[in-house]
């Protein structure tokens, strides 16, 4: 028997069910078929557990536990939902909606009606203010809409890209994405592979002719500005 | 020279090495030039293969670095709870209006960079400001005007500590740190490496009964047999002296009054998990002690108590000392070892623990200045003698520092069990004015109202209260303090140290503060908001630092409910 063999039993929600052994608790979750909310996970990008919208409570734990990278213990006893998860989780998304502009964030949103969240639970809040940033023909970037989740600066080093044009900028709630000492993505080492406008959870990195549209802007310049439709011929080639 | 060379020069100490030198790197090239632009960022970027934008990202995440141009002098005045008591506020004020600029500006001219900092561990010596001159050590300083900031610097100051029965205090009678001579050669780690094995070392250790004094209060001995017992070659030994937790400031005297005890304690460590590298991780803010280690490591590596073949055995240590550069979330053991690593001081996610994947995924035994610092008195004398110290839950001698409003502010060396009242009526030379609470163990602290303070210092009767020695640090205020302005100062404390990584932490130290200022004109439902909260940072943060981040608001929302409803 090879160690992937190797499954053990625990309760989740009341059932007992068994998984491999190295399971996530969110795995295990998918198998009984329970519903776990997640921001900051996706099945492309490393996890890192930062988001805690998946928390869990195991075994009535000090500390609850983030479903997406916490192994699966054996006879442990889950509860997915439960009333500290659910203070946890609303309040996370409480005071999320008072930092974030989450009006592209449609799962978010669902969320927010799910946990019965509301939204003016802290009123007089920091809204995280940035002005959209167009320096590219290719994305426009919205930090207002950014929930600090990193999968754009995870797939642009070391989980896809290698490129290493992005970074976290300042600390604690005044982190923003961005590149070194703020130059354009022009001149920043940008392949515009596009990966982070994939792995994007809300509105903050938007495709050029999405937001150009959204813009009411004309074909012409839309053409102008985003390469569309262009006829590609050496000059193109030039640049603007 | 011209800026070309001068910075080759600066850089090509560094040839050859990795990531890990970052900081060290970063660090240099603050200090010779007041700030790390574009440029250095592209030559730092070149030498040790590491991304611009990483490099920018880590330049950004600790306060001590600058990616902007600042003055000649940089001028931080210290303005948390103890040195707001002591007039910081008023200090900082006038240091601006006589320099004709706001916080966080630098004067026209260029000469001066004035702002507030995060507590300096000066508190016996409130108002301390920390000032950087281009192409100088830095240097704390105690007692701080506006006048004195702007004449003469005097980095003189010494706290008091230790009498003649005191285990790791030393009656010190002049400011200068014990020399090898005065301290003795290291008696305990010849012993060591001479007649007693690695796990002869643990042993004692652990029948010593030590327990961690950084704040988590694990056992000692039993981090050093997980360490010893991890598979790998290579492990590590990093002794946290990121001490930054406001109102605490012993393992700061520990380190400017015996340095070597530290250094002993961290060979023993070394030899008992069987490495030959230590690190030091200490906060920029200290540079005093910064330095006496820095001496006090060549003195003893002169004397063959450190380096290679310690004694003639066989065992080598090389110790390393890292600088800090601002950022209270790195005395996180994990964010320590990012730092080291030159990285951004996130915390990891636990597990894995360091003991089996610590710092450059190695094992690691992870440990605070004082429990370092108890080592070699237990390997002398035997853990028999250290536990006749103390209570049962609480074995060995203990210190606290202590600030605010009594007479005799200072580290002291107490045995666990004896009462708070004790301590504050009979040790610390008494309180100033009438008692009103006592912020127990840091700003992730509880507060202890004048009836409770019969509560033995020990640990577990400290826990049975439902408060903690945490960082050792005691706050006392008397009737005079407004402690909404104390819970105001708390919560910008932990919204400027939140790493920013996980949402509860990052989003609730700022919504905390947020309702903390407005303590004066309080909506309806504030304190059922820092409720949620805070149970939120305390039960769903990835780090110590979140779950403590709201502890002492709860506190005070339990001890002083009035001081959250709107005043009629």
């Amino acid at each position: 028997m090879s160690e992937d063999d190797i499954t053990l039993t625990l309760t989740l929600d009341g059932d007992q069910i068994e998984v491999a052994k190295g399971a996530t608790l969110l795995d295990a979750a998918h198998l009984a078929g329970v519903d776990i909310p997640v921001i900051c996970y996706h099945e492309a990008t490393s996890p890192n557990g930062l988001c805690r919208i998946c928390v869990v409570d195991v075994d009535g734990g000090r500390v609850l536990q983030p479903a997406c990278v916490a192994e699966c213990q054996a006879d442990s006893k889950v509860e997915t939902r439960n009333e500290r998860v659910e203070r946890s989780r609303r309040t996370i998304l409480e005071m999320l909606n008072a930092s974030v502009n989450l009006d592209e964030a449609p799962e978010i949103q669902a969320m927010m009606t799910d946990y019965d969240a509301d939204d003016a639970r802290f009123p007089d809040a920091n809204l995280r203010e940035h002005t959209v940033i167009d320096d590219n023909p290719f994305y426009v970037r919205d930090y207002e809409q950014c929930v600090l989740c990193w999968r754009c600066v995870q797939v642009c080093a070391e989980d896809a890209q290698f490129t290493f044009a992005l970074t976290l900028k300042n600390r604690g709630h005044d982190t923003s994405v961005a590149t070194a000492f703020d130059i354009s993505m022009t001149e920043s080492p940008c392949v515009f592979c596009g990966q982070c406008v994939g792995v994007c959870p809300t509105g903050a990195l938007k495709p050029k002719l999405e937001w150009g549209l959204e813009q009411g802007w004309s074909a012409a310049e839309l053409r102008q500005n985003t390469r569309r439709g262009r006829k590609r011929s050496p000059e193109d080639d030039d640049g603007e | 020279m011209t800026f070309h060379s001068r910075i080759d020069t600066l850089l090509s100490i560094y040839e050859g090495r990795g990531r890990e030198a970052l900081l060290p790197i970063l660090w240099e090239v603050q200090g010779a030039y007041g700030h790390i632009s574009p440029e250095h960022v592209r030559q730092i970027s070149h030498l040790l293969r590491v991304p611009e934008a990483d490099i920018f990202g880590v330049i950004g995440f600790y306060t001590l670095f600058h990616g902007e141009p600042t003055g000649r002098r940089i001028i931080r005045v210290c303005t948390d709870p103890i040195c707001a008591l002591a007039g910081a506020d008023d200090v900082l004020h006038r240091l601006c209006e006589a320099l004709g600029v706001h916080e966080g500006e630098t004067t026209a001219d260029g000469d001066y960079t004035v702002e507030h900092s995060p507590c300096l561990g000066l508190c016996d010596y409130a108002p301390a400001a920390l000032v950087s001159a281009r192409g100088e050590a830095d240097v704390a300083l105690p007692h701080v005007s506006a006048d004195s900031l702007l004449s003469d610097w005097d980095g003189q100051y010494f706290t008091p500590a230790g009498n003649d029965r005191s285990v790791l205090l030393k009656p010190m009678l002049r400011a200068a740190p014990e020399t090898l001579a005065q301290y003795g050669n290291y008696a305990a780690l010849r012993r060591a490496v001479t007649e007693m094995s690695p796990d002869d070392v643990i042993t004692q250790v652990e029948a010593s009964g030590l327990i961690g004094r950084g704040g988590a209060a694990f056992p000692t001995g039993l981090k050093w047999k997980f360490t010893r017992g991890a598979a790998g070659e290579i492990k590590y030994v990093v002794c946290n002296a990121d001490e930054s937790e406001p109102g605490t400031f012993k393992d700061r005297v520990l380190m400017e009054h015996r340095p070597h005890l530290l250094l002993e304690g961290i060979a023993l460590a070394a030899y008992a998990i069987g490495t030959d590298k230590a690190y030091i991780f200490i906060r920029g803010e200290y540079p005093k002690a910064t330095a006496i280690l820095a001496d006090a490591i060549r003195e003893a590596e002169t004397a063959c108590a450190l380096g290679e073949r310690v004694f003639d055995s066989d065992f080598s240590l090389d110790i390393e000392l890292r600088r800090g550069a601002g950022a209270y979330i790195c005395g996180e053991e994990t964010a320590l070892f990012e730092a080291i690593e030159g990285k951004r001081g996130f915390p990891r996610m636990k597990p894995p623990y360091p003991t089996t994947f610590g710092l450059f995924g190695k094992p690691t035994a992870v440990n605070n200045v004082e429990t370092l610092c108890a080592v070699p008195g237990i390997i002398a004398k035997g853990a028999d003698y250290f536990k006749a110290i103390g209570s049962n839950g609480s074995a060995g001698p203990k210190l606290v520092s202590v600030s605010g409003h009594v007479r005799r502010p200072g580290v002291y060396e107490i045995e666990p069990g004896i009462t708070l009242r004790h301590f504050l009526e009979a040790i610390c030379g008494g309180l100033i004015g009438d008692l009103q609470t006592v912020l127990m163990g840091g700003a992730a602290g509880t507060f202890i109202k004048p009836e409770d303070i019969d509560v033995k210092l020990t640990f577990e009767d400290l826990r049975e209260a439902g408060s903690t020695f945490g960082s050792g640090a005691i706050m006392v205020f008397n009737h005079s303090v407004d402690l909404r302005d104390v819970l105001k100062r708390l919560g910008r404390f932990f919204q400027h140290e939140s790493c920013g990584k996980c949402f509860p932490c990052q989003l609730g130290t700022q919504r905390q503060v947020e309702i903390l200022e407005r303590l004066d004109a309080p909506r309806a439902g504030d304190s059922e908001r820092l409720l949620d909260i805070g149970l939120t940072m305390t039960e769903a943060s990835i780090c110590g630092l979140g779950h403590t981040a709201g502890i002492a608001v709860m506190s005070a929302i339990e001890q002083f409910p009035e001081l959250f409803e709107k005043e009629l």
